[in-house]
C-alpha cells in the first residue's frame, strides 16, 4: 500500500447535499391551509367579532381578573411545593406513621376530581359553621369564629388548589430525592448525621435539579386549572370573569378568545422563566463550576451552550479542575 | 458497662452473622482487631467483605453474634440478659467515631471541597465554621490537595477525590477507618496517590481496616491479612506468610488466580 503524500493538507469533500423535494411540498402545503384559515377567521367569519376582542383584551375588569388568575397560581403553587415537599419526605422517612399518612394524603387527593375538591371547599361554612379555639376537654373557649368570616371565598381556592397539587407535587419531590444516588445518604450517616440532617443537607439539595423541570410543567397546569375555581364559587378570576362579561352581552366568543391570549401570554411567560431555571439548575452538574464567590464568569460562558455531560465518578477528569 | 482499657482491642467481632432474607452473607465471623492495627481483608467478591465492614459502623443490622468497637456494642446495649435496639440518634453518635472511605468516594457532589470535609463536623460535633474550616484545610495539606478547597468534586480526579473522601472521614476524628474497596473505582496510574495517603495514616498509629485487592499494598502495610470466602474467614495471619504461603486449599486457589 502506498502512503499518501504529504504534500498540504487532505482533500476537502466538496458533495451536493442530499435533497428534501417531499418535505418542501408538505410546508408549503400546510402554510397555505393556515393562511387560509387565518384569512377566512379575520375576514369571513362575524362570529368571533374581532372588534369587540379588541375592545375587552384591555378592559380593566379583565386585567384584574388576569391579576387575580395569577395570584391564585402563584400562592397555590407556593402552598403545593412545601406541603409536597413535607409529603414526600414523610413517605420515603423510615417512620410507618408518617408514611401511612402520606400515602393516604395521596391516595385522596390525587384520587378525587380537583373540581369535586374545590365545590367541597366552597361548602365548608356549610360543614363547619364556626371555627373554635377552646381548651380541650373543656367547655372553654377563647377564640370563635364563624367560618365564613374567617376565611374568604379566594383563600378557600388557594385552599383547594394547593392541598391537591401538593399531592402531585409530593410525587415529584419523592422522584427527586430517589433520583439521589444512594451512596449520598450511605456517607452522610457514616459520618453520624441524623436522617434529618442528611434530608435537609444532602439530599434535596441535589434533588433540585430532577424536581425543578416537572414543577415548571405544575405551574403552568395550575394557572389554567384555576379557571375552575368558579366551583368554590370565586368569580373573580379570568374565566369566569370573562364568562360574566359575555352572560351580559350574549357574545360569548370574543371574549373567549380574549381569555385565551392572556392564558398564553402568561404561559408564554412561564415557559421563558422555566427554560432561564433549567439552564441554571443544569449548571451544577458540569465540570466547570461556578459555585458562590467565584471570581471568574468566563468559565461559565464557555460551559453554558452544550449539553451538560455528567461527570463520571471513577474517570480520570485530569486537568479540568478550575 | 466496663471501661475501655487502652489494652481491650479496637474490635471484637464474635460469631458475627449477617442475612439479607435467605441469603446468609456472614455465616460465622470472629475477628480481633487491635489498637494501631491494620488489617487487611482479601477474598472473592461475595465472599461478605463488605458486609462485615458495613456491620461495623452498623450500616447493616447484625443478627447474630456480638460485634464491639472500643469496648462499646455497636447497634444495640446490653442490659442484663437481655438486648435492646439503640435509637437512630444513639447508632449516630457511634458513627461518629468511626471514619469509613467508600469504593465510589460519595463525595458531596453540590458541595466544595472544602465544605465536603466540613459539613459533619458543623452538623455533628456543632464545631464553629472557624475551626471546622482551619481543620478542613489542615487535613487537605495533609492529603496534597491545599490548594483543590475550593473546587467541586467533579472537576477532580477519581484519585483526588478518593484524598478528599479520606480527609473526610478523618474530620472526624475517628479512632477506627473502614476502607470498603478504596482504589478499585480508580484508573490504575491513580492507585498510588491514594495508597500513600493510607500508608501515612498507618504509619500514624490509625486503626484501620482495609477491604482490598491490592496483595502489594496489603504486604507492605498491613499487620494482618484475613482471607474470607462464603461468609467465614478461612485464614488469618501475616500477610507476607500468607500471601506466600497459604495453610488452606481455597486460600491458594484464590491467590494462585489474583497473583
Amino acid at each position: 500500500m502506498e502512503t499518501t503524500g504529504s504534500s498540504g493538507q487532505p482533500e476537502r469533500i466538496v458533495a451536493i447535499p442530499l435533497r428534501h423535494p417531499v418535505r418542501n411540498v408538505v410546508a408549503v402545503v400546510i402554510i397555505l391551509i393556515v393562511v387560509l384559515f387565518v384569512v377566512d377567521a379575520a375576514f369571513f367569519r362575524p362570529a368571533y367579532d374581532w372588534p369587540a376582542v379588541g375592545k375587552y383584551i384591555f378592559d380593566v375588569r379583565v386585567s384584574q381578573a388576569a391579576l387575580v388568575t395569577i395570584e391564585l397560581t402563584v400562592l397555590a403553587m407556593v402552598g403545593a411545593i412545601v406541603l409536597g415537599t413535607l409529603l414526600a419526605v414523610m413517605r420515603l422517612s423510615p417512620n410507618p406513621v408518617l408514611k401511612s399518612v402520606a400515602w393516604a394524603y395521596l391516595w385522596i387527593f390525587r384520587g378525587t376530581p380537583v373540581y369535586v375538591q374545590l365545590v367541597f371547599w366552597g361548602l365548608l361554612a356549610t360543614i363547619y359553621k364556626t371555627i373554635s379555639v377552646g381548651v380541650p376537654f373543656s367547655s372553654d373557649v377563647l377564640f370563635s369564629w364563624t367560618t365564613q368570616d374567617a376565611i374568604s371565598v379566594f383563600w378557600l381556592a388557594v385552599i383547594g388548589l394547593a392541598l391537591n397539587e401538593a399531592a402531585y407535587m409530593a410525587e415529584i419531590v419523592r422522584a427527586g430525592m430517589l433520583s439521589v444516588d444512594p451512596g449520598q445518604s450511605e456517607a452522610s450517616t457514616a459520618l453520624g448525621m441524623s436522617w434529618s440532617q442528611t434530608m435537609r443537607r444532602i439530599i434535596i439539595p441535589q434533588s433540585m435539579r430532577v424536581i425543578i423541570p416537572p414543577t415548571g410543567n405544575e405551574v403552568i397546569s395550575m394557572l389554567k386549572t384555576t379557571s375552575l375555581v368558579t366551583a368554590v364559587p370565586l368569580s373573580t378570576d379570568l374565566y369566569t370573569r370573562t364568562r360574566d362579561i359575555s352572560a351580559e352581552t350574549f357574545n360569548p366568543i370574543p371574549l373567549l378568545i380574549v381569555a385565551s391570549i392572556w392564558y398564553l401570554f402568561f404561559t408564554s411567560l412561564l415557559m421563558v422563566g422555566q427554560y432561564f431555571l433549567e439552564r441554571r439548575f443544569a449548571r451544577g452538574s458540569r465540570f466547570v463550576d461556578v459555585g458562590p464567590g467565584q471570581e471568574n464568569p468566563t468559565v461559565l460562558v464557555g460551559a453554558t451552550p452544550t449539553a451538560p455531560v455528567e461527570a463520571q465518578p471513577g474517570t480520570s477528569t485530569e486537568g479540568r479542575s478550575s | 458497662m466496663t471501661e475501655p482499657l487502652a489494652s481491650t482491642p479496637m474490635v471484637i467481632a464474635d460469631r458475627v452473622v449477617k442475612s439479607f432474607g435467605s441469603h446468609t452473607v456472614l455465616k460465622d465471623i470472629s475477628l480481633t482487631v487491635n489498637r494501631g492495627e491494620v488489617v487487611c481483608v482479601i477474598g472473592p467478591s461475595g465472599s461478605g467483605k463488605s458486609t462485615f465492614l458495613r456491620c461495623i459502623n452498623h450500616l447493616e443490622k447484625l443478627d447474630g453474634g456480638r460485634l464491639t468497637v472500643d469496648g462499646e456494642l455497636i447497634g444495640y446495649r446490653q442490659r442484663g440478659d437481655k438486648i435492646y435496639e439503640l435509637k437512630p440518634k444513639e447508632a449516630a453518635a457511634q458513627r461518629k467515631d468511626i471514619g469509613m472511605v467508600f469504593q465510589r468516594f460519595n463525595l458531596f457532589p453540590h458541595l466544595t471541597v472544602l465544605e465536603n470535609i466540613m459539613e459533619a463536623p458543623l452538623q455533628v460535633k456543632r464545631q464553629s465554621r472557624a475551626a471546622a474550616s482551619a481543620r478542613a484545610l489542615e487535613l487537605l495539606a495533609r492529603v496534597g490537595l491545599a490548594e483543590k478547597a475550593k473546587a467541586y468534586p467533579a472537576s477532580l480526579s477519581g484519585g483526588q477525590q478518593q484524598r478528599v473522601a479520606i480527609a473526610r472521614a478523618l474530620a472526624m476524628d475517628p479512632k477506627l477507618m473502614l476502607f470498603d474497596e478504596p482504589t478499585s473505582a480508580l484508573d490504575p496510574e491513580l492507585v498510588g496517590e491514594v495508597l500513600d495517603v493510607m500508608k501515612q495514616l498507618a504509619k500514624d498509629g490509625m486503626t484501620m481496616i482495609v477491604v482490598t485487592h491490592e496483595m502489594g499494598f496489603a504486604r507492605e502495610v498491613a499487620d494482618s491479612l484475613v482471607f474470607m470466602d462464603g461468609g467465614v474467614v478461612v485464614e488469618r495471619g501475616d500477610p507476607r506468610e500468607v500471601l506466600t504461603n497459604p495453610q488452606q486449599d481455597r486460600t491458594k486457589a484464590f491467590l494462585s488466580k489474583v497473583l
